[in-house]
């Protein structure tokens, strides 16, 4: 089958033998997409997580044919270096990755949950930010996300490029 | 390409750089009891706080290297696995070739380049050691480059100078690096500088953004995972799902005939299905038939008997005046028993490796802490020199000893041979979770005489466990059993640091288990310290003392190592405003610990909610020295807090039928988000003025620490981790 999606805004097509593949891998190994990380392959530890239609969702265990015609975006298309999102800035505030292998999932979970909540609670935080750091780099991720939803809240106009 | 350095060395005055080990053998031999006691004891004495010497080359030629941007590469032998070694590494080459921390980039060194660690990147060694080679590298090629710029500009070399952006000037003229090393074919090796004075330091000692910073933000493809060739294929390797059994028997008709199969690799004692991506190659491995032949029947339960003090090889590892007497009615006894639990690493990037083979000669990209074993384990199965194997290693998605042991790259290599093409070869994360190389479970015995005063008279502690160091290719059993008997990675953290206690010892038993166990970040150091430290909590109460202040009491001041431990620990107690009182439904409990030379204390504040212990606040004290990037050290103390309250509150693996479970995250708990305390406050002492190792320290005090204050909320005294209330 072949499937039509966009990817960090490009437009996109795949053809495939089984549209039950995970996304994960068309992301990774033929997109070539490395950001999104393999870490468990059912949807346990967040390490894959990418937005689909601007939802969080672990794309281990997301089917290539269930995004025909949705908007992917993964960290790639989060924001650069040159013009990092409001989360990417915070995590660099804040210097939160140790190992990093992990750090995309919960930057993808974090923007995707500020849409949602733009000022989120601790308690908000812990329920919605589920997914595994090993180096367990979950003191400063805290700190990053209320920075990111503070950064957020700044006019766009009033923002200090990096 | 402008010319590496160190390709050319045939005329280079050769000089002999010498070996460091941190701290001055003075200080470390006063810290034992070498001559009073036997050498082995020493060793192990030794093995509490000794930094080993840095094993490896230690030439700028191999180490540094001058861009075509006109920027320096450092080509690290210690790999970066979070620890921040990469970006401390930059601060120290920065500091000593005067140039812009931001001109100098830090990348793993492949091992065909020749500088190859000896050893490991393990044991929070990397900075400690490297303290001064890794200066006077960085100061021997200024000096280098300053005498090549005289030469070339035709001015006296003392009155040139380096600027931040990589040139060399006199202040009217100046030569880029890059123009200086260019054309240059030998390099004359000056004696070393004088190193920089602490008081000169730029870079040194402060907090700098991580070097991989940005790599990590913005999901660069620098991981073992997410290495490639093209042309690549993919594989799985089949691997035993039951401990203590052989397969035999293999059927491969089935899986030969699945989508994207190209070959089923079976040779080395492995076998493994290649096919053109990765879901194919695993699809095909779960249909391979084979039979499982079970040598014995496992249950945790059968673990736990077997690993239980008494059992096994015992050897007594700290011996200071009498053993105590168990039949001896004269003083009150006080005896009580701890365990752990078998721990898995669960490092969120498997253990893997992609391997390109051609022509007699194989290239492996892998996320690795031992590069030296890597590349000779390889050479050896595939017979061919070592120095026909070229480990390139990535960063790593999580080490924690994990990848101390690489297999893998054997595999991914052969696999490639058989197929003639480039092979990537992952663990799933079952196989991850059932084939790990465990924490091992351990038990202890704490025992203690008290006068009816209640002084401590004696304080013993007897461990039993698996293997952590022992068969390790870091350690081969067969050579280091006969000569020192107890594993020095389970005995880590487990000898009494209260010497005022007249008569204390350190007795282990050595068990060998069915499943294979290692290194496990800190090693022996949390079950060991959750052991000591909670007893002596029970001791404080039981003879109504104030725990800060019995602990002050029991440790001399003559031992350097123990006297920078009381300031940890009275400072500590001071910053947390520690008490005894339960206020508002809160109780603090204390412990402290040394590792590897670096005394650290915790205290922590608990409450209990719906019957669950809640960690709200820790406050950490650590004397790792000089800490090179406080806010580096600061990020490994609040990482081992949370890493800690993991294993000591949520994480075990468990037997049942042979089958090790759960094999995924989730059944396999750990501390997430919110377990994780909102408030962690960490503070340094600078008790020497070399780096001491900080990655793995912080991580002993914090079950023990927990388990106390849960006693001083509820009465309990909670002996097996992981803590629960139940």
């Amino acid at each position: 089958m072949k499937v039509f999606f966009k990817i960090n805004g490009l437009d996109q097509s795949v053809e495939i033998q089984d549209g039950n593949t995970p996304l994960l891998w068309i992301i990774r190994d033929m997109l070539n997409l490395k950001g999104t990380k393999f870490g468990c392959g059912k949807a346990a530890c967040g390490a894959c997580t990418i937005h689909v239609d601007g939802e969080a969702v672990r794309s281990c265990s997301y089917s290539i044919k269930s995004i025909d015609g949705k908007e992917v975006t993964t960290i790639e298309g989060l924001g650069t270096e040159e013009n990092p999102h409001p989360v990417q800035q915070a995590w660099i505030e804040h210097v939160v990755p140790q190992c990093g292998y992990c750090q995309p999932g919960f930057m993808m979970a974090t923007a995707a949950l500020l849409k949602k909540i733009p000022n989120p609670t601790d308690e908000d935080i812990n329920d919605n930010i589920v997914n595994v750091c090993r180096c367990a780099t979950y003191y400063r991720m805290r700190k990053a996300i209320h920075r990111a939803a503070e950064i957020n809240s700044i006019p766009s106009n009033l923002k200090v490029q990096k | 390409m402008k010319e590496k350095m160190g390709s050319k060395r045939k005329r280079m005055k050769r000089r002999k750089f010498l070996k460091y080990s941190g701290v001055g053998i003075g200080l470390m031999l006063g810290a034992t009891w070498l001559g009073r006691n036997p050498l082995r004891r020493a060793v192990f004495d030794l093995g509490e706080t000794m930094l080993p010497p840095y094993v490896g080359n230690t030439s700028p030629l191999v180490w540094l290297q001058v861009s075509q941007k006109n920027e320096i590469i450092l080509h690290s032998s210690k790999v970066e696995m979070g620890q921040g070694t990469f970006t401390s590494l930059a601060q120290l080459a920065a500091e000593e070739l005067e140039i812009g921390f931001d001109k100098i980039k830090v990348v793993h060194a492949a091992s065909i380049s020749g500088n190859v660690d000896g050893f490991s990147t393990g044991g929070s060694t990397s900075i400690a050691t490297l303290w001064n080679p890794m200066r006077e590298m960085a100061a021997t090629m200024r000096e280098m480059l300053k005498a090549k710029a005289a030469e070339k500009l035709g001015i006296d070399i003392a009155d040139l100078s380096v600027t931040k952006d990589c040139k060399i000037s006199s202040g009217t003229k100046e030569i880029s690096f890059g123009e200086i090393v260019e054309g240059v074919a030998d390099w004359y090796i000056p004696e070393t500088p004088v190193l920089k004075d602490a008081s000169k330091f730029q870079y040194i000692g402060k907090p700098l953004a991580r070097v991989d910073l940005n790599d990590k933000v913005f999901g660069a493809p620098i991981f073992g995972m997410d290495a490639s060739y093209p042309d690549m294929l993919y594989a799985s390797v089949l691997r035993s799902q039951l401990v203590d059994a052989k397969m035999s028997n293999f059927d491969f008709s089935e899986a030969e005939n699945m989508p994207g199969v190209v070959k089923i690799v079976s040779e080395n004692g492995f076998v493994g299905v290649v096919a053109k991506s990765q879901i194919e190659a695993e699809a095909a491995r779960q249909k391979i038939k084979f039979d499982y032949k079970v040598n014995k029947d496992w249950s945790l339960a059968d673990v736990e008997k077997a690993i239980t003090v008494g059992n096994g090889t015992k050897t007594v590892f700290q011996k200071v005046g009498k053993a105590i007497d168990e039949k001896d009615k004269k003083s009150e006894l006080v005896r009580m028993e701890f365990r752990s639990p078998i721990g898995a690493h669960a490092q969120i990037e498997p253990s893997g490796a992609v391997a390109n083979y051609k022509d007699g000669k194989v290239e492996i990209k892998i996320s690795t802490q031992v590069v030296n074993i890597t590349r000779k384990e390889v050479a050896k199965a595939l017979g061919i020199s070592k120095e026909d194997v070229n480990i390139i290693p990535t960063f790593l998605g999580g080490g924690f000893g994990r990848r101390l042991h690489t297999p893998n790259a054997i595999e991914a290599a052969i696999m490639s041979r058989a197929v003639g093409k480039p092979v990537k070869s992952f663990f799933s994360r079952k196989q991850e979770f059932q084939n790990d190389t465990f924490r091992p479970p351990s038990h202890h015995v704490m025992q203690a005489r008290l006068s009816d005063k209640g002084e401590i008279l004696a304080l013993e502690h007897s461990i039993a466990g698996g293997d952590t160091a022992f068969n390790s290719a870091l350690v081969p059993f067969s050579i280091v059993k006969p000569i020192i008997r107890a594993d020095i990675g389970s005995i880590r953290g487990g000898a009494i640091n209260y010497d005022g206690i007249p008569n204390h010892r350190g007795t282990y038993y050595h068990v060998d288990l069915p499943f294979a166990t290692s290194f496990w970040r800190s090693l022996g150091l949390l079950s060991n310290a959750f052991a000591i430290e909670s007893f002596m909590d029970e001791l404080a109460i039981k003879t109504k003392q104030d725990p800060i202040q019995m602990r002050l009491n029991y440790i001399k001041d003559e031992n350097p190592y123990h006297a920078r431990l009381k300031k940890v620990i009275s400072t500590c107690a001071e910053k947390a405003g520690y008490t005894d009182e339960v206020v508002n439904g809160r109780a603090m409990g204390f412990a402290a610990t040394i590792d590897a030379g670096t005394p650290c204390a915790q205290v922590v504040e608990v409450s209990i909610v719906d019957n669950e212990i809640k960690v709200h606040k820790v406050t950490a004290v650590m004397d790792c020295g000089l800490a090179v990037n406080p806010d580096q050290v600061k990020a490994q103390v609040e990482g081992c807090i949370c890493m800690g309250i993991s294993a000591a509150m949520f994480e075990k693996m468990d037997l049942r039928d042979n089958m090790l479970h759960p094999t995924i995250y989730g059944p396999y708990e750990m501390a997430l988000m919110r377990d994780s305390p909102k408030e962690i406050d960490v503070h340094l002492i600078q008790g020497v003025d070399v780096p001491m190792p900080v990655g793995e320290p912080p991580l002993g005090p914090i079950g023990a620490a927990i388990g106390n204050a849960v006693r001083r909320l509820t009465g309990r005294r909670l002996v097996e981790m992981p803590l629960s209330l139940g």
